[in-house]
């Protein structure tokens, strides 16, 4: 068929067909004045002789439709009607139209929405050639952290892998010759893009055979992204040299466009082989095995035939040799398998992607019930209407067809607005980034898939509630209800409508109860005891391996930064600590402690992890850390002078009984050597907002030097101000070093991340479940006291008070408001037990909570029954009782 | 009309057929024709017959002129097409050929079988 030809009969007949309509309808007339000419000479006069010729012609609507089925009224004609008719009966009812449109968009958006994300952040494996066979292999539950010799002994000893490689990440200074500026890297082994059977997009990738030894493949390789931004697309970049922290490295490709890294939720912008990471000054060395940070996550393509299973116990056998033949540097943990992507952080995301399907579905059930309830009131206030129209001759089937319609369109019309909606927020999500400045994004997925599916899930769940008044309707004997009025009716009986709205209030409590309860758990994170005052502090971030300083130049340069920052006026107080501060990029490191009295240097004899923190004197000040026994550090605590350490409360407890026992007694490091504490500080939070009391070793920054480190600047100037002034004495002090300057409290945010985004997400499903009570309760009450309205108007002329009409009207709506709400405050407390995962310190049995969740359901109802309350008040009995 | 019967299925359309081949008729003067030509044996509501009109007109059987009737006023006249003066003879045929039969065979008698 020619589409030109195919679309144009199909529009002419659309057209046509008003006049086929028309046409017939005159020869129905001309048909009826025929007759009538015929009785009138029969003696009748004119107007008999019309009426009467009307009666013997029949049932005029039912054969002009007869007709026009007869004439070919093809689907696309019957549809057309169909659609014209319930545009028309929908019009008239705006009230009922806006609530079932509004609460279908809201149920199908947050569907779209939360399956967007998850297709993005669970579904969708790495966009890699068979990464469905792709898994990492996970250590402990540190993130994946291990270090390199162990990864070696993994690839090579394992027999299931096709081949392992791992990647790490660098973060570094990366010039090309222009204007230095902060990049974000993975150092990956050289067989990483042959596991991933990648090819390049521009050049070449190194490979395998490129790695001699440490240092020995200065290659990097672009991003397609970066190389769009940085490098404005340009083919001639292979070949060139930039130098990354002052090392020169050659451009000897670019990676295709669909590759993002093998994490996703962070897109580096250049690779480089691994062997060349201590240049870059990555945290772990190379050559150390009992470090875990010179590795972020092994993974490769399982053998053909091998299981999970099977690979998990095969990389547990090489970690139990390993910790055998390594006991003092390999810790004996547990290997698991996951899914190339997420790597260690998998459990928590799926549960937190999970949570928001099920909170999804919850409003999806929600609206429904809300959806069935609007359809049946719709259909009872019609239900005279379709009684006279099946009185008249139309056909069952035919108005069936009619209320179908009718749900398909509202179907549509909510599933589009939804579909809208969500596209213009996965939209915003896909290209958000949460920290400004750092790679780190939230993989959604955009596809058109999704939005068919949601408007799939639209049409689908509204045909289904749709449905729901036509046994009502079909079952009515048209006689009846056409004989006693629409009131007749009322029933006193538990209807599906009510049992509708009670579900529907009750899960929508559900939302409102979980959403108080992350709140108050955020609320409650945010104010809890850091072990430091975030508040009017800038942190100065400076990794003197961008600028290629030697070892011997570290200290003095920290100590002209530091001094330069206390300079500033306004400044009160400068301290300095060695890689990241506590809770900045989740990031602590532990470190293994033994007693003074251990000999024996295993892992197994291990007194105590604690995080390890190595600051400059002064520092404690400037966090404003309380200092609660024996001193700070000196300046004259050099690696001179015998080793020194301070502790936090938790360490002195467990490890000495007591704070004040800790001062002067000695632990011994995993070499070894003593180390007195000479402090005891209070405790704090270091990797996260929501762990128990940790304990945590301080050493001093000048005993151990380190490139990277923090500046903390406390000054209660303004932020903008101060940053600049800092930004000015770090030119001063090295015109060439890149540094990160923002506030403490900004860089929480990364620790806070988690759960913001739980409180936001929870926070926006309960508004939207506020919504649909609001609109369910308000249908319910509205259409009971519409139903009663006679009722209503006999009790207030024979003397009803106020309040009896108000109980009259809305008594039941109030009813099924309370019992639906206690059910879902109840429910809400239950799966309040589940966010606890999420969310820090989410507790239900905050009476705070339930009382916020009392009123506020209290508030929505009120709300709700306030339209239709003022209503039955201004029923004036007398013109109610005239008109019916 | 007390002794009217009820129409057999499928015998209005073969009815206004018959009707439209004495010469083009509107509607309401096909109704007039069969009840003239059926000597008024037959209960047809009025309504009913425009479903089967338009059902002919869309097989291509009948078509149909809007003009001028008796009474001076707007009608819409049908006449057979070629298609439909085959099929009305190949329908009174098959039609002649049932009523024989079914007349014979209701008229048999015990001592013919």
């Amino acid at each position: 068929m020619r589409m030109p030809g195919g679309l144009g009969s199909l529009f002419s007949r659309l057209f046509r067909r008003s006049a086929v309509v028309d046409d017939m309808a005159e020869e129905l007339r001309s048909h009826i004045e025929h007759r009538a000419d015929d009785l009138q000479r029969s003696g009748l006069d004119r107007p008999t002789a019309e009426r009467r010729a009307r009666l013997e012609f029949g049932a005029r609507e039912k054969y002009a439709e007869e007709s026009l089925e007869a004439l070919g009224g093809n689907f696309v004609d019957t549809l057309l009607r169909d659609v014209r008719l319930a545009v028309r009966v929908l019009k008239k009812s705006p009230g009922f139209l806006i609530a079932a449109v509004f609460t279908l968009a809201l149920g199908i958006g947050a569907n779209a929405v939360v399956f967007g994300i998850m297709d993005g952040i669970v579904l969708r494996p790495l966009n890699v050639p068979d990464a469905k066979n792709l898994w990492g292999t996970v250590y402990g539950d540190d993130a994946g952290f291990q270090s390199y010799p162990n990864y070696v002994d993994l690839r090579d000893r394992n027999h299931s892998f096709e081949d392992l490689a791992a990647f790490n990440f660098v973060f570094a200074g990366l010039d090309t010759g222009k204007d230095p500026a902060m990049a974000t890297g993975f150092a990956v082994t050289g067989n990483y893009f042959d596991v991933l059977r990648l090819q390049p997009f521009l050049g070449r990738f190194f490979h395998a055979s490129d790695e001699h030894g440490p240092n020995s493949a200065p290659f990097v390789v672009l991003t397609h992204a970066y190389w769009r931004t940085r490098f404005h697309q340009d083919p001639g970049v292979v070949g060139r040299v930039v130098a990354i922290n002052k090392h020169p490295f050659t451009i000897i490709g670019v990676a295709p466009a669909e590759f993002r890294g093998t994490l996703k939720f962070l897109s580096p912008e250049f690779f480089v082989p691994i062997v060349n990471q201590d240049q870059l000054g990555a945290w772990g060395t190379l050559t150390d095995r009992g470090t875990t940070h010179s590795i972020f996550e092994a993974f490769g393509h399982l053998k053909h035939g091998v299981t999970t299973a099977q690979a998990t116990n095969d990389v547990n056998a090489i970690g139990d040799y390993l910790a055998r033949t390594y006991p003092k540097e390999a810790t004996r943990r547990n290997y698991r398998l996951a899914r190339c992507g997420l790597s260690a952080f998998g459990t928590a995301v799926y549960a937190f992607v999970a949570a928001l399907m099920v909170l999804a579905g919850l409003i999806l059930l929600a609206a429904c019930a809300n959806l069935g309830g609007l359809f049946a009131a719709h259909a009872a206030d019609r239900s005279r209407e379709v009684a006279m129209r099946l009185a008249l001759g139309s056909s069952r089937e035919r108005i069936v067809r009619q209320l179908l319609t009718e749900a398909l369109l509202i179907s549509l019309c909510g599933g589009a607005l939804g579909v809208m909606g969500s596209m213009a927020l996965l939209r915003r999500l896909d290209t958000w980034s949460p920290f400004p400045g750092t790679p780190i994004h939230i993989p959604v997925n955009t596809d058109a898939t999704i939005y068919g599916i949601a408007l799939v899930l639209a049409i689908v769940s509204g045909l289904l509630f749709g449905i729901v008044p036509v046994r009502q309707i079909l079952r009515a004997n048209p006689y009846e209800v056409v004989k006693a009025g629409p009131g007749a009716r009322l029933g006193r009986r538990v209807t599906v409508r009510d049992v509708l709205l009670v579900v529907q209030i009750a899960l929508c409590a559900v939302l409102v109860t979980s959403s108080m309860v992350a709140l108050r758990g955020l609320e409650r994170s945010l104010h809890s005891d850091y072990g430091f005052d975030p508040r009017n502090t800038m942190l100065l971030g400076a990794d003197l391996n961008t600028a290629a300083y030697r070892s011997n130049e570290i200290l003095p340069t920290q100590k002209r930064l530091m001094e330069a920052m206390e300079s500033i006026p306004g400044v009160e107080r400068v301290g300095l600590v060695n890689n990241y501060p506590p809770l900045v990029y989740a990031s602590a490191s532990r470190e293994n402690v033994y007693k003074d009295e251990t000999r024996d240097y295993t892992q197994s004899s291990v007194a105590i992890m604690p995080f390890r923190y190595d600051v400059s004197p002064g520092y404690f000040d400037a966090a404003s850390t309380a200092l609660l026994a024996g001193r700070d550090f000196a300046w004259s605590d050099t690696g001179n002078m015998p080793p020194v350490a301070i502790v936090n409360r938790s360490f002195a407890q467990t490890i000495f009984g007591s704070v004040s026992n800790a001062i002067g007694h000695f632990v011994r490091m995993k070499d070894g050597h003593r180390v007195q504490v000479v402090g005891v500080v209070s405790d704090g939070k270091y990797l996260a907002l929501n762990e128990d009391h940790q304990p945590a070793l301080f050493l001093p920054s000048l005993q151990s030097p380190m490139a990277s480190a923090y500046v903390v600047v406390r000054s209660h100037r303004d932020p903008v101000e101060l940053a600049s002034a800092m930004r000015d004495k770090l030119r001063k002090v090295d015109p060439g070093l890149p540094g990160d300057i923002q506030s403490w409290n900004s860089l929480l945010q990364v620790a806070l991340f988690p759960s913001q985004m739980a409180t936001a997400s929870l926070g926006i499903l309960g508004i939207m479940g506020a919504i649909l009570s609001i609109t369910g309760i308000f249908g319910m009450a509205a259409y009971s006291v519409s139903k009663r309205m006679r009722e209503i108007g006999i009790r207030m002329a024979l003397g009803a008070k106020r309040t009896e009409v108000l109980k009259t009207a809305l008594g039941r709506a109030v009813r099924l408001l309370s019992l639906g709400s206690a059910a879902g405050l109840v429910l809400g407390i239950l799966a309040s037990r589940m966010l606890a995962y999420i969310v820090y310190q989410a507790s239900s049995r905050d009476p705070l909570v339930l009382g916020a969740v009392v009123l506020s359901m209290t508030l929505l109802g009120l709300l709700a029954t306030w339209i239709p309350a003022q209503r039955a008040l201004a029923i004036n009995p007398l013109i109610l009782l005239r008109e019916e | 009309m007390p002794d009217q019967a009820q129409l057999l299925p499928g015998t209005l359309d073969l009815l206004i057929l018959k009707a439209v081949s004495l010469g083009p008729l509107h509607g309401y003067g096909v109704l007039l024709r069969i009840a003239q030509i059926t000597g008024q044996a037959l209960l047809i509501e009025q309504g009913a017959l425009y479903p089967a009109l338009f059902r002919l007109v869309r097989q291509g059987l009948l078509k149909a002129e809007w003009g001028t009737s008796e009474n001076n006023r707007r009608a819409k006249f049908y006449e057979l097409t070629a298609a439909g003066r085959k099929r009305f003879s190949e329908e009174t045929e098959s039609w002649n050929r049932l009523s024989t039969a079914m007349t014979a065979a209701l008229a048999a008698q015990v001592e013919e079988v």
